[in-house]
């Protein structure tokens, strides 16, 4: 059994401890938001909050996460809690972005994750940590458009106060996240080495 | 055309969300004497409404078209409301299942307002009539004496007015007036046709709540992944799944069907694990050992293919259409070009893979998919299941959002396998494809050659043009034999060249088929626009001029341009070439305004470069400019137009959106779009070595919209063909290396 916060609930999961964090979301608690792309953390589909951070939940095994606090696009919400509210989800309306949408749940994700990191990214920041983020549509001149205007929108719940109901104690290991140059953690957890027997 | 009728009171109650409706308006082929033992079933019925009004004014409206992406649920929906004079805030959409009497379904071609855009305001303006003549009955007035206006009847002399709801009921025991006979809207009234409403499915995306083919969950379900053959054509031999089958919560292995040529749009066979969640069908997979046959495919190389196809081009082909004589022309070498481009298979990869899901009960089998051809989807399932013409009620399609599409998802094979493992398992299943799954076992857009010949004349213009093609055609898919392109793939971008030439020859190559080939957005457009683009660029710079001047020179006098006249069969996308000519007028309009826009012409720091294409195709007119830098190999693209006549817009803003899309879209093609075949097996796997468009590589974007009262052409592909050679152009323009062969990633850093 292994015990994580998901969307601010405690969840316990019965599952295999490899399996990624995506198939456990999808097929055991429901929750489809979270998109299934490619299966190797290149496209982004995938993207959750761990503690806040973008990660790719395709590649993350639920061991690797255990007692963190997840929130995936079901869980994105204002300061106020106002879920499908959060300040990337908002300027995603205003700019129409989606054109398919499949993609667009990992990519209001990372937004956000984004946003946390960095409250004012310019161009070359919003590049560079929106790149592991693929829209086939073509959707990406909108996606930079909001970014920018959500910039100016800092009341995320998900983006400014990730785990409000889990011990800071439990938070991943920060100096082992592979960081990038403008300082956005990107986690993959293909990195972590883990008990495979769960928490 | 269909017929519009009043079915108020069949038992069309039972359709979600609609409970409450007094006032259902369907629309129904005519029947044929097979079909009208079923379509007196109330079943049948359920579904055939196009609009109903409740009680309580709200509109529900069928969208009878599958979205991909390109906001087809808003616009089919607008269209009706806007003759209907609905107010857009009390509109809800439903989902068609698939079925026949919506007529065509098949969301291909960029089809469904170019083709439909009549036939689906009628229905609106139909509605509108009877709700008139219900307001005009209860105040004892003619019909012209009142007029809908936003959802009420309003009566002219003394302002009075009825809402929809209240005159439901009403209309409902009206006789349905011929939409022949009923006006439509002028353009001038539009109230919504070419107004930004709010899109149908935006919130539901926004909020992770759009549901997509890969989120169905039923009770008791198994998630099913196959591996299928590795070349087209293959058979299982033998397999072990032992080990497979101890993987925990793998509850079956099982061998599909083996398929053999013609490939149609069946399943490919394999063998499939099935499982109580998707990691543990993944897992078992990676411990199934299987023996395959691969068949005589696996001698297929696509380079070396390749350079068989550009050997084919330079040899006299068999004739698509002729004008005057090249033949027993002395061309002059300095003034003469010829060229040859070559595009290698694409594949679509939308972000979402294949994925369907079936459930049978007894003779009863209901499917959940996103699926570009509900109909021809079921169709083939019914075969499938030895099910006869008359039984296809059996078969329930609801049609899910698809993830992208492109193409891929008009083909039924992974809805079929579904089906197939639905009955072996004789439990609910989900066929899910991995991304390697999809990259490996596609329907690709055709490895081809184009050539292209021409003489400058002495006005700056060309004459004695000779343009050949080579590429495994689409036809193959059903007819082993099939090696040229049929004349509706050659009518894009091909046989339909809009110059002014005295001396033509248009000609096709037969060539064979190794792999599955399909549509991908815009088609043959994507290879034939390549060189068409590439080549008028390529006069431009043997002639010294502008390259906009060489197509304004090319284009000639203002006129519409008839391709049959040259002994082509020309079907215009099926459109009629009245309505929707190749408007040489229109052409140039689009030339001159992407020129000025972009400033193609302005004096460029050394390493950049402007390059400009053009391409009329699926009833729409498209222009492209692109600005790069070429340093140290890399190409950068910085700034991209596009300028598109798609005539009446409907939804402006997602007009512009699948302009901004084609841009990324064509990006993949030009700059990294390749999938290689060794031994008769796609090589690529996943984004790694099948990579697209990312967003550093997006540029600064712009689209152009021009404005129009001729009839709509079609816009989810007409933005794709002139962006590829666009940027190539741009290339030579900024280092005079000229790319002929894509992708561009064969010679430059992208």
């Amino acid at each position: 059994m292994i015990k994580i916060i998901l969307n601010n609930k405690p969840v316990e999961l019965d599952v295999d401890p490899q399996m990624p964090l995506l198939y456990a979301l999808r097929d055991e608690l429901q929750l489809t938001g979270t998109k299934f792309g490619c299966g190797a953390g290149q496209c982004g589909a995938c993207t959750v909050h761990v503690n806040g951070k973008a990660m790719r939940s395709c590649v993350t095994p639920i061991s690797a996460i255990a007692e963190q606090a997840i929130t995936t696009i079901e869980g994105l919400a204002d300061k106020q809690g106002n879920l499908g509210e959060s300040a990337v989800q908002v300027a995603w309306r205003e700019f129409k972005v989606p054109q398919c949408g499949y993609c667009q749940s990992g990519q209001m994700m990372s937004a956000a994750a984004l946003l946390k990191a960095i409250p004012q990214p310019n161009d070359e920041q919003i590049i560079e940590h929106m790149q592991g983020n693929i829209c086939r549509c073509g959707t990406y001149k909108r996606i930079k458009a909001a970014i920018k205007s959500a910039a100016g929108n800092t009341t995320d719940l998900a983006a400014n106060n990730a785990s409000p109901n889990t011990s800071p104690a439990n938070t991943l290991p920060s100096n082992s996240l592979p960081t990038n140059n403008n300082g956005v953690e990107i986690f993959d957890a293909r990195k972590f080495t883990h008990d495979s027997k769960g928490a | 055309m269909n017929s519009i009728e009043n079915v108020s009171r069949r038992g069309f109650l039972k359709v979600a969300g609609i409970s409450s409706s007094a006032f259902v308006l369907g629309m129904s082929l005519p029947i044929t004497s097979s079909q009208a033992k079923s379509s007196a079933s109330a079943v049948n019925h359920e579904l055939n409404f196009f609009v109903s009004i409740a009680n309580d004014s709200m509109v529900t409206l069928v969208c009878h078209r599958s979205e991909m992406g390109q906001g087809i649920r808003t616009s089919v929906p607008q269209i009706i409301a806007e003759e209907l004079e609905a107010d857009w805030q009390k509109v809800t959409v439903v989902q068609a299942k698939a079925d026949a009497k919506y007529g065509s379904q098949g969301t291909a071609g960029s089809a469904s307002i170019r083709n439909h855009f009549t036939s689906i305001r009628q229905i609106g303006a139909v509605a509108r009539d009877m709700l008139e003549q219900a307001a005009a009955n209860i105040w004892q007035v003619q019909k012209n004496a009142v007029k809908a206006q936003k959802h009420f009847v309003v009566h002219n002399a003394t302002g009075e007015k009825i809402s929809f709801g209240e005159l439901a009921s009403h209309a409902a025991k009206l006789t349905t007036p011929d939409s022949k006979t009923i006006k439509l809207k002028a353009n001038s009234d539009f109230s919504l046709i070419g107004k930004d409403v709010k899109l149908i499915d935006l919130d539901d995306i926004v909020a992770g709540k759009a549901q997509y083919a890969q989120d169905i969950q039923l009770p008791d379900m198994l998630i099913a992944t196959i591996v299928r053959p590795p070349v087209v054509g293959g058979k299982v031999v033998s397999f072990d799944a032992s080990e497979a089958l101890k993987v925990k919560g793998v509850v079956d292995v099982i061998a599909l069907k083996p398929r053999s040529i013609p490939v149609g749009i069946n399943p490919l066979g394999g063998v499939a694990v099935l499982a109580n969640n998707t990691w543990a069908a993944l897992e078992g997979r990676k411990k199934l050992t299987i023996k395959w046959q691969l068949g005589d495919k696996q001698k297929h190389n696509s380079s070396e293919f390749s350079k068989q196809l550009v050997k084919k081009v330079q040899r006299k082909g068999e004739k698509v259409a002729t004008k005057g004589d090249v033949y027993n022309h002395q061309y002059n070498e300095n003034n003469t070009l010829e060229a040859t481009y070559t595009v290698p298979y694409i594949h679509h990869a939308p972000m979402e893979t294949p994925a369907a899901t079936a459930v049978i009960h007894g003779k009863k089998c209901t499917i959940w998919a996103g699926t570009q051809n509900p109909q021809w989807a079921k169709g083939t399932v019914a075969r499938e299941l030895g099910l006869g013409e008359d039984e296809q009620d059996n078969i329930e399609l609801n049609v899910t959002l698809m993830g992208g599409a492109f193409g891929r998802k008009s083909k039924a094979d992974f809805i079929v396998e579904a089906v197939e493992l639905a009955k072996t398992s004789k439990r609910p299943v989900k066929v899910i494809w991995s991304r390697e799954d999809d990259i490996q076992h596609g329907y690709y857009h055709s490895i081809s050659a184009n050539y292209c010949k021409a003489e400058l004349t002495e006005q700056s213009s060309a004459d004695h043009w000779i343009s050949r093609n080579a590429y495994p055609p689409i036809g193959w898919l059903w007819n082993p034999e099939a090696k040229v392109p049929s004349d509706n793939q050659l009518a894009l971008g091909f046989g339909d060249i809009p110059f002014a030439l005295n001396n033509l020859s248009i000609e096709k190559h037969a060539v064979d088929s190794f792999v599955r080939p399909g549509w991908v957005r815009s088609v043959a457009c994507i290879n034939n626009g390549f060189a068409l683009g590439s080549f008028v660029d390529e006069l431009a710079v043997k002639a010294k001029i502008p390259t906009r001047q060489m197509w304004l020179n090319l284009l000639g006098v203002d006129r519409h341009v008839d391709p049959n006249k040259n002994g082509f069969k020309y079907s215009n996308y099926n459109l009629d070439l009245t309505a929707h000519p190749i408007d040489t007028k229109r052409i140039k309009n689009l030339i001159n305004l992407i020129s000025d826009k972009a400033k193609v012409e302005q004096a460029l720091p050394e390493n950049q470069g402007w390059g400009i294409s053009f391409l009329r195709s699926f009833g729409s007119f498209v222009a492209a400019a692109t600005k790069v830098s070429v340093v140290n190999n890399k190409v950068t693209v910085l700034e991209m137009h596009t300028a598109v006549d798609c005539g009446i817009v409907v939804t402006p803003d997602r007009v512009k959106a699948q302009m901004e899309g084609a841009m990324v879209f064509g990006l993949s093609i030009a700059l990294m779009g390749e999938i290689s075949v060794k031994d008769g097996q796609v090589e690529q796997n996943n984004f790694h070595d099948y990579p697209v468009t990312r967003i550093n590589q997006a540029p600064e974007m712009h689209v152009h919209i021009i404005e129009s009262d001729k009839p709509p052409g079609g816009i989810g592909e007409p933005g794709v063909p002139p962006v590829a050679p666009s940027i190539t152009n741009a290339i030579y323009h900024a280092s005079k290396t000229r790319i002929r062969d894509l992708p561009v990633n064969k010679v430059f850093t992208v």
